[in-house]
């Protein structure tokens, strides 16, 4: 716990420079633990980055937020219908990598963003690329639960009334309907359509933040820690609605919980400190971690 | 050990906690003393302005008898017929005992010039009654007024006072014969001001305030609206933003004489606008109001959530969409509550108005953006400034209009707030 914190105060330098607390443990397991300074050249992304039909790609990203190189080269691929989480501990750069795939860092002061995302093979960074109807696509779930102050029908209505998605007023009560049903809220609020959408407890608030997004018919959707300000129940919720939700949409969650992680997804990208250390099928990173961030991160060592 | 410094530790904690507890009070104290001094000041000051103010509701008025003969009123030339001498006439039959020059000239003063004036509109508007004799309500003089509502005293002796002996006399047999009493004042909201305190009147400062405001506030809110989405949610953050950040904190500190006397210089002077129009005054009022708006305005819109924003980028709304459907009806109480604050400095504002010619004596009553006017915190000036005793009362029900102007717009400010404020 305390090594992280360390961690984190540190400066991008080269090298991380281990606490001498830290080295002392570290002597202690040496047997076990061979090296536990990491080198620049030992971040390198180890596992199966690439995926065979991917949804989106990413090549060689890098996010700087003015001086601070937030993301270094980041290379990975997010498939067809799967679920990927991404881990690691705070500050390693998991949510902003999040933000670039729908490009949400744009309204960001002073945030840099190079390298190749793509959807469906189509550079999203590129000149003829219109950022709102990409965000149409790409549909993003936040932190805290963040409804607009208005009926929980004009929240969900919303979205495809900008984008012109219902032609007729019966058309769009059907997209609100099968979105709040999508997003398992429909039996819980049928009645109160037109009641507040921030008068509903904060589970049914992350749901229909859920519908809402769902409701532009989104191909990915990005959601970033959606259950970390909720409890188990309205937690476990929202985890099988993204088990149902997979069957049709790309879902990239971040989550600090790597038992949420393991429970939802099918793949799962351990992050640290910027840079993307180790991808792969979700069971295999936690049951045998090829690199020995990951392996640090996920027993505990740290974070 | 351990337990004895817990104890001590206690105990004075214990001391401490009293001493805290008498510093709670005596700020709670503090403060509701403050609150009740402030709304003492206020009963204060609204006691004595309703209590001078509430006589000049009401005006004397005195029945006279005219006989309108055909020999004085030709019904070619009504214009110019001698209406004074018809009211005088009227008069000395009324009192076939006075004599002498001197108190005839008392006698004629009894009622106000005014009356003269009443009695010609009523003929040119139906000349029939010529040949016959009418009788008709005409308004007192100021000073046969003032001694009606007792502002003027009877015990003092009669140099000291400036309704003599026999004016008295008249005065007393006129309530006898009933033919003097105190009705209700509509020539206070009907007409505009005059040298004569009986016959001025607040709606020409009143129509000046609305058409003014009226410019202000549609020029200040749109722009100032405007200006503040701008800065807050467009503009790019670079030196250029930040001076005119700085300038605009700064404009919002500067007298507004000085607003005056750009006002002058720019509108009257370059563009040629009249002077003392209440297109102009709302061109300079617009200027002064609107740091004030742009400042509370970017204030609200920055205490709007960024998950707000975030939430409509994400499902795909525009920058545009997303401040227009989102950010600026969450901002919306707060720039009203900013406009308020404007519109009600602006209400009150005579400075920048002396500089562009509002301060003029107007007899008649605005009917539009380019007549010339006045405002009613610059009525309240020139009459406070006034040395009839008449124009006492009148200065206070002006600052009683003044009040419940400012109270009705702010009425209608809240109530629009409320409508727009929404939870979240």
């Amino acid at each position: 716990m305390e090594s992280i914190m360390d961690i984190e105060g540190a400066t991008l330098a080269d090298n991380i420079s281990m606490t001498l607390e830290q080295q002392a443990m570290a002597s202690d397991q040496e047997a076990i633990k061979k090296k536990t300074i990491v080198s620049r050249e030992d971040r390198r992304t180890v596992g199966e980055i690439y995926t065979e039909d991917p949804r989106m790609t990413c090549r060689n990203v890098n996010v700087h937020y003015g001086d601070n190189h937030a993301i270094i080269d980041a290379n990975i691929d997010i498939g067809r219908n799967e679920v990927l989480a991404m881990i690691g501990p705070s500050g390693c750069g998991k949510s902003t990598f999040l933000r670039c795939l729908n490009r949400m860092n744009d309204t960001v002061e002073g945030c840099r963003v190079t390298g190749e995302i793509t959807l469906d093979g189509q550079d999203i960074h590129g000149k003829n690329i219109d950022v709102v109807p990409l965000r149409a696509q790409i549909g993003m779930v936040f932190q805290k639960p963040n409804p607009f102050p208005k009926s929980i029908f004009d929240n969900v209505a919303y979205g495809p009334k900008i984008h012109g998605l219902a032609s007729n007023k019966s058309d769009l009560e059907e997209i609100v309907e099968t979105s709040l049903q999508k997003a398992g809220l429909w039996e819980e609020v049928k009645d109160r359509l037109n009641l507040p959408g921030t008068g509903l407890s904060g589970g049914q608030q992350q749901r229909l933040c859920i519908a809402r997004a769902i409701a532009v018919s989104p191909e990915v959707i990005l959601m970033d820690e959606p259950c970390s300000a909720l409890d188990p129940i309205a937690t476990a919720r929202i985890e099988e609605l993204i088990a149902e939700l997979r069957k049709q949409y790309s879902i990239v969650i971040v989550t600090h919980s790597m038992q949420q992680a393991a429970r939802v997804s099918g793949r799962t990208a351990y992050f640290h400190l910027g840079d993307l250390i180790e991808v792969g099928e979700t069971e295999r990173v936690f049951t045998n971690p090829r690199h020995q961030l990951t392996e640090d991160y996920i027993t505990g060592r740290f974070g | 050990m351990q337990k004895n410094n817990s104890v001590i530790g206690q105990e004075r904690i214990q001391k401490k906690l009293k001493q805290r507890y008498r510093a709670e009070k005596r700020f709670r104290r503090l403060g509701l003393f403050a609150v009740i001094t402030a709304l003492s000041f206020l009963a204060i000051l609204l006691i004595s302005i309703s209590s001078k103010g509430y006589t000049a509701f009401q005006q004397t008025y005195i029945k006279l008898e005219i006989p309108l003969s055909h020999e004085i009123l030709d019904v070619k030339n009504l214009a110019n017929a001698d209406y004074p001498g018809l009211v005088k006439a009227s008069l000395r039959q009324m009192f076939p005992d006075v004599k002498g020059r001197r108190d005839k000239r008392k006698l004629y003063g009894l009622v106000s010039t005014g009356a003269a004036f009443e009695l010609q509109d009523r003929i040119i508007e139906d000349p029939t009654l010529i040949g016959e004799k009418i009788s008709m309500w005409v308004p007192a003089s100021s000073d046969v007024d003032m001694f009606m509502k007792g502002q003027i005293p009877k015990n003092v002796s009669e140099n000291e006072r400036r309704i003599k002996d026999n004016e008295i006399e008249w005065i007393d047999w006129l309530q006898q014969e009933e033919r003097i009493e105190k009705r209700f004042n509509t020539v206070f909201f009907t007409a505009g001001d005059s040298r004569d305190p009986e016959l001025s009147g607040i709606r020409g400062a009143l129509s000046g305030s609305i058409f003014t405001l009226f410019i202000t506030l549609l020029l200040s809110f749109p722009i100032g609206a405007a200006t503040a989405v701008y800065l807050e949610e467009f503009a790019p953050k670079n030196k250029w933003t930040d001076l005119i950040e700085v300038n605009i904190n700064n404009l919002a500190a500067v007298p507004s004489i000085v607003f005056g006397l750009l006002g002058l210089a720019v509108f009257i002077n370059f563009f040629g606008l009249p002077r003392s129009v209440p297109l102009v005054g709302g061109l300079v009022l617009t200027l002064m109001t609107l740091p004030t708006i742009i400042i509370a305005g970017r204030a609200a819109l920055k205490a709007v959530p960024p998950s707000i924003r975030e939430a409509a980028l994400g499902v795909g709304a525009s920058p545009m969409q997303t401040v227009l459907h989102h950010v600026l009806p969450l901002a919306m109480p707060g720039m009203l509550t900013g406009t308020i604050i404007g519109m009600a400095q602006a209400l009150g504002e005579t400075a920048p108005l002396l500089m562009i010619g509002m301060v003029a004596f107007i007899v008649d009553v605005p009917g539009s953006f380019t007549d010339p006017s006045t405002v009613l915190p610059v009525q309240i000036f020139l009459w406070a400034d006034s040395p009839e005793r008449g124009f006492m009362e009148r200065t206070s029900a002006a600052i009683m209009v003044l009040l419940v102007f400012l109270i009705t717009m702010n009425a209608v400010a809240i109530f629009l707030r409320k409508r727009f404020e929404r939870r979240w």
